[in-house]
């Protein structure tokens, strides 16, 4: 689906990406993990072909990226300044579906229906500055999931809102992945988050960024934000990435590699 | 409490038209005549029509039709080519590059200095008059707007790029509303520098309006008549800006509930 191959990116002289190498298959969430200032934003800029990358290959389903691809949605962390003030929940979900061929009536309801799985049902008249900022963001969500992306990047989705909502925006994103079959990339400061969400977790090195490790977080599909995390091998995974994160080796986590296959 | 407040703000003025009165009455100079006269000459004049036409008499139209007419003929003119142009050179840096110069000259010139070269180039009457507005209200408009397009938030053009809205739908849906609120701004100053301008130009270049009037009764020795003019005058500039805020406070709700919220 996605393939990135040796990502190579400078500002100036600094040498922020120095090689980034990773792929995501067709419905799978991988997490991406890494110290702040890795590059994360840059990656996923690459990506979304908002920037181009100094050196390297980006495709996705066979494409090379060079510019921004058709099929791709995102949601950023700054919700307030993704979604548009002036108009409504409805509107904002609705508006990019007009290049899908869809009449004014059709767009109207793809949008209530992405609304609905989203708990925002009744919330489409709304403007974004009449909503708390959990439901901002799951009208950011309801946005992608209207347009049917065959990639969907996520920026530290979940960053600016309270944990309450947090785990409950999580939730809703592994929900709609299940349900839809998306294929997400999703990028976060958060160590635990990116176990828990995440079919994958790539870590990031500090830059020049190179991929530290690619774990397969095998804890299954049907996640629980109690059980799942006192599982053990929950607990394990999030020590090693967090290691990781920190600079450090794969260590002792070798022997337990029923729950964790280092790529 | 608010009502107090209000009160008490405005208590000076019946104060301040009473001194008015009372020194005029007592200095009786023909230049200054007491309000009570000058409001009477008013009412004479434009407001003892009949209640079907809202008082207004036939003086009234011939005075206020062809100003107003001037003056949201060139306002309006002059917001469709201020906001064009201003979106376009807004969103391109170079060609803002390239005309920043220009406008900065041309926002230093005083409009009224080139209404003898516009009636040189145009006809008497509506041409010069228009164009002396115009020329005199864009700078504002215009300079707001391309204040306006350049500063859409980076994260907005982003998520209409990676959305693929069409270019249409870019500058309908994104860059025009993101830039209303400062565009409103200008076609608020705009507005008032309008009513400045049209005066001007009924002056120089006018054989009728509140303007030619103000001159014609300037000129007779009627000083109630000419200070009817000059009240009416703010009174009208007055009444403009409330509309005009009435209107910019309904289309710009969501901006004023954004920044409220944020």
């Amino acid at each position: 689906m996605l393939k990135i191959t040796d990502l190579v990116h400078s500002y100036g002289p600094h040498r922020v990406l120095g090689g980034v190498s990773l792929s995501v298959a067709e419905g799978e969430l991988v997490s991406v993990v890494g110290p702040s200032g890795c590059g994360k934003s840059t990656l996923l800029r690459s990506v979304a072909g908002l920037i181009r990358p100094s050196g390297g290959r980006i495709t996705l389903g066979g494409q090379p990226v060079e510019r921004t691809p058709d099929d791709l949605a995102i949601v950023f962390q700054d919700y307030s300044r993704s979604l548009f003030p002036w108009m409504s929940a409805a509107n904002n979900v609705a508006l990019p579906l007009r290049r899908k061929g869809l009449d004014r009536k059709q767009r109207r309801e793809a949008a209530m229906a992405a609304l609905d799985q989203v708990g925002l049902a009744d919330a489409g008249n709304k403007y974004p500055w009449e909503m708390s900022g959990g439901m901002q963001q799951r009208v950011s969500i309801a946005r992608a999931l209207a347009y049917r992306p065959s990639l969907l990047l996520m920026d530290e989705p979940f960053g600016s809102v309270d944990a309450q909502t947090r785990e409950d925006l999580e939730d809703l994103v592994l929900n709609v992945c299940a349900h839809h079959g998306m294929t997400i990339l999703l990028i976060t400061h958060d160590i635990d988050e990116s176990v828990y969400v995440g079919d994958r977790v790539v870590v990031l090195t500090k830059s020049p960024t190179v991929v530290a490790a690619d774990l397969v977080i095998d804890l299954g599909r049907i996640r629980d934000q109690i059980a799942t995390r006192q599982l053990d091998a929950f607990v394990r995974l999030r020590a090693e990435v967090g290691r990781l994160v920190r600079g450090g080796g794969t260590g002792h986590t070798t022997e337990s590699t029923s729950v964790l296959e280092k790529k | 409490m608010k009502v107090i407040a209000a009160l008490g703000r405005l208590w000076l003025v019946p104060v301040v038209l009473v001194a008015w009165e009372v020194v005029t009455r007592a200095a009786e100079q023909p230049f200054f005549p007491p309000p009570s006269a000058v409001l009477a000459r008013m009412h004479e004049m434009w407001f003892s029509g009949p209640p079907s036409r809202l008082l207004l008499t036939d003086g009234a139209l011939a005075d206020l039709g062809p100003s107003m007419a001037r003056l949201f003929s060139g306002w309006l003119l002059t917001a469709v080519i201020g906001v064009a142009a201003g979106i376009a050179i807004g969103c391109s840096p170079r060609l803002s590059d390239y005309v920043n110069p220009l406008i900065q000259f041309g926002r230093a010139v005083p409009p009224p200095l080139l209404v003898p070269f516009f009636l040189a180039l145009l006809k008497l009457g509506t041409p010069a008059q228009l164009a002396t507005i115009v020329f005199g209200v864009i700078w504002p408009i215009l300079l707001n707007t391309i204040d306006g397009a350049r500063t859409v938030d980076r994260q907005h053009l982003e998520t209409a790029r990676i959305f693929g809205l069409s270019a249409a739908q870019r500058l309908w849906r994104v860059i025009l509303p993101s830039a209303l609120p400062k565009i409103f701004a200008g076609l608020r100053l705009a507005l008032s520098l309008a009513l400045i301008l049209m005066v001007i130009a009924e002056i120089f270049a006018g054989t009728d309006g509140i303007g030619y009037r103000l001159l014609y009764t300037q000129r007779s020795y009627l000083y109630p008549d000419m200070w009817g003019c000059i009240v009416l005058l703010g009174v009208l500039g007055y009444l403009l800006n409330s509309a005009f805020l009435l209107v910019e406070r309904r289309v710009l709700a969501w901006h004023r509930g954004a920044r409220q919220t944020t």
